[in-house]
């Protein structure tokens, strides 16, 4: 073997150990995610008993008597989400019923990009289309609307995440196969009792990870609550008052003046760790739904 | 079978019971499309409704001014220069890092080790959970990692490094679809010249992907610009009256600077934060356009 045969073939090893550290550097950021989140929660631990930080329902670490109760925090996230869920769910569903069952090819190739622009705006865009329209609208239909408040923030989220809901669900259900809908066809079912009780109920396993994605993500969303539903952590059904959500809340202190080492900065790492598990939880539910309960056909 | 049809053949074959009944199931479906179309609809007269206001709010704002001064508590006098230059910066050293990183991934996934390895599974798996985490917890690794631990304290490049982790995922699959869409007889044929597999992927399978690879770049990109909550969470600074100097700087971005103009009580903020939108919506449309375009020319050559 010659000079320049094991050089090159060196550099072979050398490119491909680079190429390995580049993949494997993906892994490496989910360890740092974990690690950064457990170190600084720990430190929370040692002075706020985990069971006062899970039931506690009042949550005041900026006031000089400390509360760590996280539920008002996480009753205000779900309520937002929730709200969000009550908009995106429906119309994207319907959406996608449309765009796989009813829409020419023709239709669908306009629709569907044009739809995807609203997943494309900044959601810094929507936060202020919530605080300066939405929230003005709201108040003139219900005066008792405060300026920060949970439906706004619900309403913008809900549309924010249509596409994402419309275009999932619709290729779960494009994904049934044909001979279904012509069985069905063939027993005289119109085409809305084709859609309805045949495709649906086939694809209902991509619809529901669907619906559990957007949750997810509406659950981690945070400029668009940051700006418009309010920094009050309270516990309340009424979404036309001012929550505050674990997102806004590390925002909140992240916008502060907050010393290392200090509780209020150890905050937002255990209310970040309860987001983070609570997105993966639902992240792995998604996930599993897709796996476990497809209709496998063929 | 068309609705008229179907109710021609059951008038044939049933009573006239039949025949009105089964109009009236047609009649559903009738309604139940208009409904479809109509989620769609309200979904597209939103974004019209939002493009509408925020131009309204914004156009009397869109002055020079805007592009040249540097934030201040007089709207009149304030302006997002130093937010256009740190979006730029950071989009650039963003891209410096993970546009090579991503590459790298996605070369040793799809060329190097087969894709049951299980190597290659568990980083897949990894990878679709990575894009599960809201970007805000990126925001709280960026932060304790490269601010606090790594010392960088809240500078351009602890930002572009958390900017380059979020959008790692989206480069590594958007390039490794690229450099699917190869076909093999193209490694085939280097092979047979005896080039040696690092020698077929820089000369001939990456040449061949890299428009799919860069439209997925600029659209990873396009997703970073717009992200404000893991630039907050890192602390980036809205009050910044300063050209950048050194990567080591303090800075803000496009989306940090409207948020604070929107969360500034003053009606002449928040106009000013609509003009802001208005820039940042017009640098996005550029980047979407110019993706659009280069998927469309990739398609061209197979």
């Amino acid at each position: 073997m010659n000079l320049t045969q094991k050089s090159r073939r060196l550099d072979e090893v050398a490119i491909s150990v680079f190429l390995f550290a580049a993949a494997t550097l993906s892994i490496l950021t989910t360890f740092g995610i974990v690690g950064v989140l457990i170190q600084e929660t720990w430190l929370f631990f040692q002075q706020v008993s985990i069971v006062e930080f899970l039931t506690g329902t009042r949550w005041t670490p900026l006031f000089v008597s400390k509360q760590f109760g996280v539920l008002p925090l996480v009753l205000g996230t779900f309520l937002v989400a929730i709200g969000a869920m009550l908009v995106s769910v429906p119309l994207g569903l319907m959406a996608a019923i449309y765009l796989a069952e009813y829409a020419s090819d023709r239709v669908r190739a306009i629709l569907k990009p044009v739809l995807e622009v609203l997943a494309g705006i900044p959601t810094v865009v929507y936060g202020y289309f919530a605080l300066t329209f939405v929230t003005p609208l709201l108040k003139s239909v219900f005066p008792e609307t405060q300026t920060f408040n949970a439906a706004s923030a619900s309403i913008v989220m809900g549309v924010m995440l249509l596409p994402m809901v419309a275009s999932i669900s619709e290729d779960a259900l494009a994904a049934v196969p044909r001979s279904l809908r012509e069985a069905a066809y063939g027993l005289g079912g119109t085409k809305l009792e084709v859609s309805t009780q045949v495709v649906v109920p086939a694809a209902l396993s991509g619809i529901v990870a669907a619906f559990v994605l957007a949750l997810s993500r509406a659950v981690g969303e945070t400029m668009i609550v940051a700006i418009a539903a309010g920094q009050q952590p309270k516990i309340t059904f009424n979404p036309l008052q001012s929550i505050e959500t674990m997102t806004a809340y590390i925002v909140q202190i992240s916008l502060g003046d907050t010393p290392h080492g200090t509780i209020a900065y150890q905050t937002i790492f255990a209310v970040g760790s309860l987001l983070f598990v609570l997105t993966l939880i639902m992240n792995l539910i998604s996930y599993y739904v897709t796996r476990r309960f497809r209709e496998v056909y063929e | 079978m068309s609705s008229t049809t179907q109710t021609i053949v059951a008038a044939r074959t049933f009573g006239s019971e039949q025949v009105s009944n089964l109009r009236r199931r047609h009649a559903y479906g009738r309604v139940f499309e208009a409904l479809g179309l109509a989620a769609i609809m309200i979904g597209l007269l939103f974004l019209v409704v939002l493009l509408f206001d925020v131009i309204v709010d914004g156009l009397p704002w869109l002055r020079p001014q805007l592009f040249t001064e540097f934030p201040s508590r007089f709207a009149e006098r304030s302006g997002m220069r130093s937010a256009l230059q740190g979006t730029f910066w950071m989009m650039l050293i963003t891209a410096a890092i993970a546009f090579p990183l991503g590459v790298s991934a996605a070369i040793y996934l799809e060329e190097y080790i087969s894709r049951d390895h299980w190597y290659a599974r568990i980083i897949e798996i990894n990878i679709s959970n990575l894009a599960g985490v809201p970007s805000i917890i990126y925001g709280l690794l960026g932060l304790g990692l490269f601010v606090r631990y790594m010392g960088l304290g809240r500078s351009l490049l602890a930002g572009a490094l958390t900017m380059a982790l979020l959008v790692l995922p989206i480069i590594i699959v958007a390039a490794r679809e690229a450099l699917r869409a190869v076909p093999s007889s193209q490694r085939q044929a280097a092979y047979a010249l005896g080039a040696t597999r690092w020698q077929v992927t820089r000369d001939h399978v990456l040449p061949s992907a890299m428009s799919g690879i860069l439209t997925g770049v600029i659209l990873a990109l396009s997703r970073a610009i717009g992200e404000t909550a893991p630039l907050i969470t890192i602390g980036a600074l809205t009050y910044i009256a300063f050209d950048l100097r050194s990567p080591l700087d303090i800075f803000t971005v496009m989306p940090i600077q409207i948020f604070n103009w929107i969360s500034l009580p003053q009606r002449e903020f928040s106009a000013l934060a609509a003009a802001g939108i208005v820039v940042l919506m017009v640098v996005l449309l550029t980047m979407n356009s110019l993706a659009i375009i280069m998927r469309q020319r990739m398609r061209k050559q197979w």
